[in-house]
């Protein structure tokens, strides 16, 4: 599978080379907590989060209330995230995989 | 599975309150009486949600252009404007529009939604940026996807935000397009026009002002927030609409850009659709006339705004940042809303709801709207029955805060 397609997928990249895939998912970490931080703190009650919780299903946001919190999230990180992109987001998983990606074009 | 299931949820909620008999989203005006009266559930109402800001919708003068273009030129121009559509008076109001605004070009939609989809669309394309205040109207998310630009979304009202997506975007290549409002609808306030242009000339992007709710409103000659900040020269594209202060129907841009006549064979909104009939254009040309011959209208628009922002601010209400036409009273969730709205609807007042995700910051809102038309007496009333209804429910303290010792 294409790289960036895996990525967009949510699933984790298949590299072979266990540097670079240390490295990955030292990063993918990193994102993950800061995404999930920021949610914690924006939404109203706790929630169990991970990677294939889906955003407006089981957290009970609108489309703003999304928007406005990947808004949170691009700030954390100094990137922005298209409307299209966040349109195609679906899981928390989802959205790390955007990030990241965001993140190493830049 | 039927096709329709994937609404289901919301279907039940509209059920529920179609059951409860007060939908907000389904309430006919069975008969208008005049420009702040109507009959509601056979009963007579007080308007106060309807954005008939100069009150020209019964305007004499309106009417009688209206029916004189109608009588000359018919019902309808059965055409798109780039086919048999253009009459010579919808090329008449694009010259008063541009006149009134001191630009070159003027261009007339069939709504004020069809204007927006119109210009931002054809502004910017693929490969450009949109940057839309994130408390942005339906219609400029519409005429941003439908462009197929990449959009950021920037916090409302923030020029220090809007730098820093900017800034961002700065090593992207297309042309960057910031959008924003004059007043925003749900809350009322206004853009800071002044910082927003700052921006906009660091980064050498271009700006496209919505005065939908501004025109007639603010400005000393009610050409909106652009003129009110003496901005106007660093606007590139004002967009605006005939269905709030000028009592219409239809939408504009004018520019001073050039080369601007092409957006008329780009701009698939535009060319798309029929245009407006004669006896619309011609009420819109007319009211124009009066926004700009009656300045006393945008006084007492004025004045009533503010009578009503602080009374219902002294009686303890929620409202939005600033005093104008649009008058949001904050509920405290959705359903306080539709009972508060249901209960001034049954005494005879009516309102406007707005809820998430229309909304900022998900709030759930019971907006007004001011006219020049309501009467002191009219706005009182209003007021009073805000109050009733507030202590009613419990929202309010049982005693006017006003009448508190403090």
């Amino acid at each position: 599978m294409h790289f960036i397609q895996a990525v967009l997928n949510g699933r984790r990249a298949g590299s072979s080379r266990g540097a670079v895939r240390g490295q990955m998912s030292d990063q993918t970490n990193e994102i993950r907590e800061i995404i999930f931080s920021t949610l914690r703190a924006a939404l109203p009650q706790e929630r169990p989060l991970s990677d294939t919780t889906l955003i407006i299903e089981d957290l009970g946001l609108d489309s703003v209330a999304v928007m406005d919190f990947v808004m949170e999230v691009e700030d954390r990180l100094d990137i922005s995230v298209p409307l299209d992109k966040i349109a195609e987001i679906k899981t928390l998983g989802d959205l790390i995989s955007t990030v990241q990606l965001l993140k190493q074009v830049r | 599975m039927g096709l329709l299931d994937k609404y289901a949820a919301l279907a039940a909620q509209y059920h529920q309150l179609e059951v409860a008999g007060a939908n907000p989203f389904n309430v006919p005006f069975e008969n208008v009486l005049s420009r702040t009266e109507a009959i509601i559930n056979g009963r007579e109402t007080l308007l106060l949600g309807t954005n008939n800001y100069l009150g020209l919708t019964y305007d004499p003068k309106v009417i009688e252009a209206s029916i004189q273009a109608t009588q000359t030129s018919g019902t309808g121009t059965t055409g798109s404007r780039i086919a048999n559509g253009s009459y010579g008076n919808h090329k008449r109001l694009e010259s008063a529009l541009a006149a009134f605004y001191g630009r070159r070009h003027g261009m007339v939609f069939s709504t004020g939604y069809q204007a927006n989809l119109g210009i931002i669309s054809a502004l910017a394309g693929k490969g450009d940026h949109l940057l839309l205040d994130a408390d942005s109207h339906a219609s400029i998310y519409d005429g941003a996807r439908l462009g197929y630009a990449q959009v950021t979304r920037f916090r409302h009202n923030s020029p220090e935000d809007l730098a820093n997506r900017l800034r961002r975007l700065q090593s992207e290549p297309g042309d960057k397009v910031i959008i924003v409002e004059g007043i925003y609808s749900m809350l009322g306030d206004t853009a800071p026009l002044k910082e927003i242009v700052e921006v906009k000339r660091e980064y050498g992007a271009y700006l496209v002002v919505d005065e939908a709710h501004s025109l007639g409103v603010l400005g000393a000659n009610g050409r909106g927030l652009a003129e009110r900040e003496e901005v106007e020269e660093d606007i590139d594209f004002v967009v605006g609409t005939f269905s709030k202060s000028l009592g219409g129907v239809g939408g504009f841009c004018v520019t001073d850009m050039a080369g601007a006549d092409i957006l008329r064979v780009v701009s698939r909104p535009y060319m798309f659709t029929a245009s407006l009939p004669p006896g619309v254009v011609a009420a819109a040309e007319a009211a124009l006339h009066e926004l700009q011959t009656r300045p006393d209208l945008r006084a007492t628009l004025t004045q009533n705004a503010l009578r009503l922002y602080k009374g219902l601010q002294s009686l303890g209400f929620e409202l939005g940042p600033e005093p104008g036409p649009v008058v949001s009273a904050i509920m405290p969730t959705p359903e306080a809303a539709f009972s508060f709205w249901a209960a001034l609807l049954q005494a005879g007042l009516y309102t406007n709801v707005s809820l998430p995700p229309a909304t900022p910051k998900g709030l759930a809102l019971l907006r007004s709207s001011v006219s020049a038309a309501h009467t002191t007496q009219q706005i009182d009333r209003a007021i009073r029955l805000f109050g009733d209804v507030g202590r009613e429910r419990g929202l309010l303290p049982a005693v006017p805060a006003a009448t508190r010792s403090e």
